[in-house]
């Protein structure tokens, strides 16, 4: 049985099923994530004693991943815009950056979460640790999905390109669009974790 | 499906937001080593990543272009809670429960902790 609305918008809603699914799951992320900032500024509003960020962790590290997941980010706007205008090899050279750029992201948070258990500064040590291993760790969690399913399109998925073009393309939006929520969560955790 | 001369719109829209988004990282990192007290500090550091969040937003996310009631209308229910999650920390400092408050009554028998 074919599904409906996956191409075509839905006379009702305005938009196709694909894209209105996607936000709804991003609208529960946003509390998801919104949940622990909250949690993050009762901690902090009820510690006595606050540490500044850069004295625990590293800004010239926490800055690369910055620039490397915003990077991700563009090259996947690339992929999609590279379907649009029908070329495939543009897309696998972009969707195969993206899926990279990913992969660095995570390298260099492992070194980073290694230097911190090799320094015994694990989640029960402070509070500020354990804020910031909960919420890095979330994240870190939703680029690992992410590295599957662009991993897939990438890959395997990419197939559908060659008989429905149109589908694959909106497929390829709606991992973008988590992708840029992943993105966008990453571009508030690094200030209020790094830097205050 | 939107015509190639839009996609190319939209490609020299991403280059633009591509190179603010740097941009704003690096203001973003000097700043933090402005001595503006930390309260300053939190709020600075806030409006820039809400900027760079609304670039990503508008044009990533292509939500400038979104025309349809029931995504904004999902848009801007997740926006009210969002801010109903924020309200928690500053409630849970206002209220006063479990805290003693002398009623303003002469009478009163005065209250002894124990």
């Amino acid at each position: 049985m074919e599904i409906p609305y996956t191409v075509a918008e839905r006379p009702d809603t305005g938009v196709n099923n694909v894209k209105l699914g996607i936000w709804l799951f991003l609208a529960s992320e946003v509390m998801l994530f919104g949940g622990l900032f909250s949690t993050y500024v009762i901690l902090r509003l009820g510690g006595t004693d606050w540490p500044l960020g850069s004295d625990i962790l590293s800004v010239p590290i926490g800055t690369f991943n910055t620039a490397v997941l915003i990077g991700s980010s563009v090259t996947m706007v690339m992929a999609h815009a590279s379907l649009k205008l029908n070329q495939f090899d543009q897309f696998k050279k972009y969707m195969g950056l993206t899926v990279v750029l990913a992969l660095v992201f995570l390298a260099v948070k492992s070194y980073e979460y290694y230097d911190k258990l090799s320094h015994g500064d694990l989640p029960s040590a402070t509070t500020f640790l354990a804020i910031y291993w909960t919420m890095t760790a979330l994240h870190g969690l939703h680029i690992i999905g992410g590295v599957v399913v662009n991993g897939y399109f990438w890959g395997p998925g990419s197939k559908m390109f060659h008989t429905k073009p149109e589908m694959f393309a909106n497929r390829v939006e709606a991992a973008g669009l988590y992708w840029h929520f992943v993105d966008l969560v990453w571009i508030f955790l690094f200030p209020v974790l790094y830097l205050l | 499906m939107s015509g190639s001369h839009d996609t190319e719109h939209h490609i020299s829209a991403y280059k633009k937001v591509a190179g603010a988004l740097a941009v704003l990282t690096v203001v973003t990192v000097l700043a933090s080593y402005v001595e503006v007290g930390v309260a300053l500090g939190i709020v600075l550091a806030l409006i820039i990543a809400s900027a760079k969040g609304s670039l990503v937003a508008s044009v990533f996310m292509h939500l400038k272009d979104e025309k349809s009631l029931w995504l904004t209308g999902t848009l801007v229910l997740t926006v009210v809670f969002w801010f109903v999650l924020m309200l928690i920390p500053i409630m849970g400092r206002m209220d006063n429960i479990g805290t003693y408050k002398p009623l303003p009554n002469a009478n009163a028998v005065p209250y002894v902790p124990h």
